[in-house]
């Protein structure tokens, strides 16, 4: 391991230890382009739908009736927030996919015209024009949606199942107690309930963890820093089933409150976004879990013992808060 | 051993459980003598509070005689007799530390299910819902009492059950409800709420020096307890208009300090108005109808302390944020910090300047509960306070 773990100065309160370089898809450019022409195509099409619906509609070969007029203003309302989504929407892709259903919408409607003016040749061609050019439209739309949609998925993947969530306690002990009792990394599943064991052998410490729905995975940590008193940071070596690492630290709080203690844990999750979301599911959120976990750590460092109740006699886990046995003593 | 179940809404029975044992090293087991039922326990039984299970013990104020101690439990040996505050608290914690029990960071397991509905969490309650721990309460024959070392109150020799029993929760509540008014010489205080709290916040305003108490309800027996055991002035708001009366009461100034001694189940003697929250409570578009705390802070003289001991879980609609900002108002709100308030309590208790016992309208045996708990909702046969004997 040669890189130095960006950490914590009491500058930034964020810590992404597992950095991967972003690096530009293939078919990056072809997909922008087209999603910029057809925003800028829903943009002026619906501009002009609202603003000169009369004109419209003898170009399209459609009587110019007040129905007709509102109809194509309506759209026109549609066209421009199709536009306006794909400009500036996070996932462009939605805009995208509803401008094919705004197309579809087109069609019906150049169907339903077409068969009422089947005896106007001149409407029927203009109209016939119309329904081959909101074709070619819908054809350009799925393509862009589904290169868009491509294009999301591969940025938002390796973010995705990045996962990155922090906690904090403050607890009425010193730094330095704090400290020490942090650094006996083999007592941390006594209070991190999703670890099994962690044992630490030449400097290097081995994990067991439980991961969601029964499954387990391990690890190699290293300490990557150490500040008596202030700071722990540490990570899984190379070739780890789950990328992963961590950071405390301790912040004496103001006044005579004791310690902060801001923990902050970064893991690549097994499975991408998928298996995050059936996580979530289960009731194993990450965010959750380890507020608990440093709830157990306070208990520990203040009373002396985990507390426990008999609605959750094991010491509460965020997936069975909801699941409790009814208070009622224990047989 | 035999302990009073929530079964559901509207759905108590006395079953049969296991008895309880130690869990943690600062625990102790009780053999309960005495225990009540408590206004706030109809909000559970009228499933007014989330995150309760079927088959939960209830029950908050509880008394009796240690039978095991925890190995941490050094203050208390077998044969004590004791009274239970109904928060846990750890007596560690920063929160303790400043006598703030109720809201002991590390006496509720289930901390992460109350910061989800309340923001932050509140300590652990016996017998009240899980969001607030998910401890057994003490409505049984026999409790575990966590922090054993921290929040009981050792009973004196000589002093009887019931002269003691309302330490463990209505007596410092109300109390506290009137420490919250920071009264001052001359002050009157209103009172909205004669059930049990109400009447020790009344005799407790008293106590802390108010000129004039007003009691509130529209139970006649309750305010002419109001009257007869602290000198309280009744107002009954299903005969006569409150604004009205308060405003004749205290020369047009309004009350410097009021009192919400009723919660989240409040009445209104307008059936419309009261058709109109109940409706919202009942299609969950509020939790809690607010009557009595709407009418207290609007009632309020310009820049007075609105003090909230009534009950209240969740939220409410039509809040007078206006009247409470424009004209001033101390809104002081909070569940008991009983631990603060047994001892000073205890001594007035000896030197004769209260005893809560007159509030006991009804005496009756464990296995009773559950019509108990239906004398006290109805408020049959003029019930104020049930205490129950295991």
């Amino acid at each position: 391991m040669s890189t130095r773990l960006p950490h914590d100065d009491g500058q930034s309160r964020r810590f992404h230890p597992v950095e991967r370089p972003g690096e530009s898809p293939p078919g990056r450019l072809g997909a922008e382009f087209l999603r910029t022409a057809l925003g800028w195509f829903s943009l002026g099409l619906g501009a002009t739908e609202i603003s000169a619906p009369h004109s419209l509609a003898r170009t399209l070969g459609v009587h110019d009736s007040a129905t007709n007029r509102s109809v194509l203003r309506l759209f026109g309302v549609r066209e421009v927030s199709a536009g306006v989504g794909i400009f500036l929407s996070r996932r462009p892709e939605r805009a995208l996919w509803g401008r094919v259903a705004g197309d579809v919408l087109d069609l019906s409607v150049l169907g339903l015209a077409m068969s009422r003016y089947r005896f106007h040749p001149r409407s029927a061609t203009r109209l016939g024009v119309a329904t081959a050019a909101v074709v070619g439209c819908t054809a350009l739309d799925v393509i862009a949606a589904r290169k868009q949609a491509a294009m999301t998925e591969a940025e938002r993947g390796t973010a995705g199942s990045r996962q990155h969530v922090t906690a904090s306690a403050t607890i009425r002990r010193s730094p330095a107690e704090i400290y020490e009792a942090w650094h006996d990394f083999e007592r941390l599943p006594t209070f991190m309930y999703h670890l099994d064991s962690v044992r630490v052998v030449d400097g290097h410490s081995h994990w067991k963890a439980k991961g969601p729905a029964g499954t387990h995975v391990e690890w190699d940590a290293e300490v990557v820093e150490d500040r008596p008193d202030s700071l722990i940071a540490w990570r899984s070596v190379d070739g780890s089933q789950i990328d992963n690492a961590g950071c405390v630290r301790f912040v004496p709080a103001p006044g005579d409150r004791g310690t902060e203690v801001h923990l902050s844990l970064d893991y690549h999750a097994p499975g991408g976004p998928a298996a995050v979301a059936v996580a979530k599911l289960l009731g194993e959120e990450p965010g959750q879990q380890i507020a608990d976990d440093l709830r157990r750590f306070k208990q520990l460092m203040e009373v002396g013992e985990i507390v426990r109740s008999e609605g959750s006699p094991a010491g509460a886990r965020a997936s069975n808060q909801l699941h409790q046995r009814p208070a009622q003593p224990i047989g | 051993m035999r302990a009073n179940c929530w079964l559901g809404k509207g759905n108590v029975d006395v079953l049969d459980v296991p008895e309880p044992r130690i869990l943690n090293n600062h625990d102790a087991i009780i053999r309960i003598t005495r225990t009540a039922i408590c206004g706030s326990d109809l909000h559970l039984l009228n499933g007014f509070i989330p995150t309760m299970k079927k088959g939960d013990v209830l029950g908050h104020e509880f008394m009796g005689e240690v039978v095991e101690v925890g190995r941490e439990v050094k203050n208390l040996a077998v044969g004590d007799r004791i009274v239970v505050p109904f928060p846990i608290a750890c007596g560690r914690c920063n929160a303790c530390r400043e006598g703030a029990y109720s809201l002991c960071e590390n006496s509720n397991p289930n901390a992460g299910l109350a910061e989800k509905i309340l923001g932050h969490a509140p300590a652990g309650i016996f017998g009240y819902s899980h969001m607030l721990g998910g401890y057994p309460g003490g409505q049984a024959e026999y409790a575990r009492v966590p922090f054993a070392d921290v929040g009981p109150l050792k009973v004196p020799e000589g002093m009887d059950d019931e002269q003691v029993l309302f330490l463990s929760d209505i007596l410092p509540t109300g109390y506290m409800g009137a420490e919250m008014c920071d009264i001052s010489p001359g002050d009157v205080v209103a009172v909205w709420g004669a059930g049990p709290v109400g009447q020790f916040a009344i005799a407790s305003a008293f106590l802390l020096g108010a000129e004039r108490v007003i009691a509130i309800d529209r139970l006649p027996y309750r305010l002419q307890m109001a009257q007869e055991k602290s000198g309280a002035e009744a107002v009954n708001y299903a005969q006569s208009d409150v604004r009205e009366e308060l405003l004749e009461l205290t020369g047009g100034r309004g009350p410097d300090a009021c009192i919400d001694a009723v919660g989240l189940e409040a009445h209104h003697p307008s059936p419309p108005a009261y058709a109109y929250d109940r409706a919202k409570q009942a299609t969950r578009l509020e939790t809690d109808r607010p009557f009595a705390l709407r009418q207290a802070i609007r009632n309020c003289r310009n820049g007075g302390t609105v003090s909230v001991i009534g009950v209240y879980g969740g939220f409410v609609d039509k809040f007078p944020m206006g009247s409470l900002m424009n004209r001033g108002l101390t809104l002081r709100a909070g569940q008991c910090h009983v631990q603060r308030y047994t001892k000073p309590l205890l001594e007035r208790i000896q030197a004769g300047q209260l005893d809560p016992s007159f509030v006991i309208t009804h005496r009756m045996g464990l296995d009773d509960a559950p019509s108990g708990f239906e004398t006290f909702l109805n408020k049959e046969d003029e019930c104020v306070k049930v205490v129950l004997t295991p």
